[in-house]
């Protein structure tokens, strides 16, 4: 008979071969995003030679004022103010904080989102890769490219901000900058390629959410904002237990959490000690500099106060880096989860 | 083998039901018509096929027992949906590319061929194709990964009449090749000059469905449009008992 020889039903064959292979989807996925992708690569470019640029100059010049000699004379003050002046916009961190989420809304939100506001969805969902793949393979493979640009990018970053972490800095009047400090902490070590890939996540599940590119965009840079904001203001001080210390002088890589002076073992006043100062130490002299907190303490700490402080010691620094990068990755993975899901489920 | 399925299948969306109590078994071989008037279900029926949408009740299975949708499913089925959705921005050889690579099958030389016929260059933009050449492209695209079933929504809805005389010939010579079709229309005229197979829905339930000729035949009505337009001005009537 030829059932032996003949399936009895020929398509069976066919249900059971394998699925159309992953890796095709890698030639797809560039053709589609392609001018995303060279948008993150120029923009990153351009930065990249800004900085590089500039991080000379900042290296340079920081350098330069460390090795003068003697330190204090008015010609290493000159030098120290060349150094702290130089492209004050770059040194609080600000303008690049917004180039992870720059990424992400831009890179992220369209993915799915054109495909649902052009209706291009209904030819993609129906080839034979399968969505719930298709969707998985496509943000997979863009998340891990626009995670590798910015991490590439954040090892020039770290670079550029070394000279303001440079123990003993303060001593030479240079401007010592805590590690931690709110609008440089994402940006060098590994938090920034972390804080990109979470807003392309952001974006990818903004896109599926909202269905149309423009708003999509709008949502994932205030969704974005929000979970910057509460992370640099709210959760990142409560990663690990802050240590406390009497001590007067506290270093300036030191991320002070809170201050205060006790007389007796007594609570006396908050940070900063306004109504102390005015009563004992309005006499210290002003100084080449303006006087530190140090000064202070150890002035109140002749009549009899204890500076307590709270702080996050800057040894901490990789530690916080690995927390911050871990949630973030963490929530990822759920937001990249949530929208391959919804792919699988959205009816048309 | 029937080429679709359905049993008892039904789709809400929200409170309404776009489609209900659908039984039907469409047969391999044919190119099969869901005709009925606009809102009748006829796009929420395909949807099902293809997988695109979930049942709310009920079952659609298509080639011969597949789950609509599941990969088997897709694997057979090209499906070609309303407007001839496009890359536009992709060139007419990334389309090609991008379909090739989402799929088993894909014959490239076919749709080369095609595509020389028609005059469509590979190097322009999809979206600067006129409306009949963004058609015949999606339609070159579907046919090319040599499916066992070709769905289209309302293929010649936006065309004017030569583009949609073009495309139903390809689709036709499909047909005649072994491929089973099955097409959604709100256009009753000139039916039967390409359905072997109809089923007519109206306010999401099928109201009749059979071949061409025995329908024909039993109904005793000179053109299929006569038949379906009798059917649709019944139903009100038949809702109401």
């Amino acid at each position: 008979m030829t059932a032996l020889t003949v399936p009895a039903r020929p398509e069976e064959e066919d249900a059971s071969l394998r699925p159309v292979p992953w890796r095709r989807m890698a030639g797809v996925t560039w053709r589609q995003h392609r001018f995303a992708l060279t948008g993150v690569a120029a923009l990153l470019g351009v930065l990249s030679v800004c900085l590089w640029l500039a991080g000379l100059r900042l290296h340079h010049a920081s350098a330069a004022a460390a090795a003068c000699r003697p330190a204090g004379s008015l010609a290493c003050g000159g030098l120290a103010g060349t150094f702290n002046g130089m492209a004050g916009f770059l040194a609080n961190g600000i303008i690049l904080q917004v180039v992870p989420v720059l990424i992400g809304a831009f890179a992220g939100a369209p993915v799915l989102a054109r495909e649902l506001e052009t209706g291009t969805y209904r030819y993609a969902w129906t080839q034979g890769f399968g969505r719930r793949r298709w969707a998985l393979a496509k943000l997979v493979s863009l998340a891990v490219a626009v995670t590798a640009a910015a991490g590439l990018f954040s090892l020039l970053l770290s670079w550029y901000y070394q000279p303001y972490f440079a123990a003993g800095n303060q001593a030479l009047g240079l401007s010592e900058i805590t590690p931690f400090f709110p609008g440089l902490f994402d940006l060098h070590g590994v938090a920034f390629a972390a804080w990109t890939l979470a807003a392309f996540a952001i974006g990818a599940l903004a896109g599926m959410l909202i269905r149309r590119v423009v708003p999509a965009i709008a949502a994932t840079l205030a969704a974005y904002a929000g979970l910057a904001f509460a992370a640099g203001g709210l959760l990142r001080e409560h990663y690990l237990a802050p240590l406390l210390t009497s001590s007067p002088n506290v270093p300036a890589s030191a991320w002070v959490m809170s201050q205060w002076y006790t007389k007796g073992g007594k609570f006396a006043e908050g940070s900063p000690p306004l109504g102390l100062m005015n009563r004992f130490c309005t006499s210290l002299p002003p100084g080449p500099g303006k006087p530190s907190w140090g000064t202070f303490a150890q002035c109140l700490a002749r009549h009899g106060y204890t500076q307590w402080t709270s702080y996050q010691p800057a040894s901490r620094f990789w530690a916080f880096q690995w927390i911050e990068s871990g949630w973030l990755l963490a929530l990822s993975v759920l937001l990249i989860a949530a929208a391959v899901w919804l792919v699988r489920r959205r009816a048309a | 083998m029937n080429i679709i399925e359905a049993d008892g299948l039904g789709k809400r969306y929200r409170s309404t039901w776009a489609l209900r109590a659908c039984t039907l078994a469409v047969p391999a071989g044919h190119v099969a018509a869901l005709v009925g008037p606009n809102g009748a279900g006829k796009s929420t029926l395909l949807n099902l096929a293809v997988g695109l949408a979930q049942p709310s009740a009920g079952e659609v299975t298509v080639l011969g027992g597949r789950a609509a949708g599941s990969p088997a499913a897709l694997d057979g089925i090209a499906f070609v949906a309303q407007d001839t959705p496009l890359y536009k921005t992709l060139p007419v050889a990334d389309m090609l590319y991008v379909t090739r690579n989402l799929n088993r099958r894909f014959d490239q030389a076919f749709a080369e061929a095609r595509l020389a016929e028609l005059g469509i260059p590979l190097k322009r933009r999809a979206g600067k194709l006129s409306g009949g050449q963004q058609a015949q492209l999606a339609l070159t695209l579907a046919l090319a990964r040599r499916p066992r079933l070709l769905v289209l929504d309302e293929p010649v809805a936006m065309l004017d009449p030569v583009a949609r005389h073009d495309f139903m010939a390809t689709v036709l010579a499909a047909a005649k090749d072994g491929v089973s079709v099955l097409l959604s229309s709100h256009v009753l005229t000139g039916l039967e000059r390409v359905a072997s197979y109809l089923v007519l829905l109206s306010r999401g339930r099928v109201r009749l469905a059979g071949t061409v000729d025995d329908l024909l035949a039993t109904h005793r009505q000179a053109s299929l449009e006569d038949l379906a337009l009798s059917y649709l001005r019944e139903t009100p009537a038949e809702v109401a008992k």
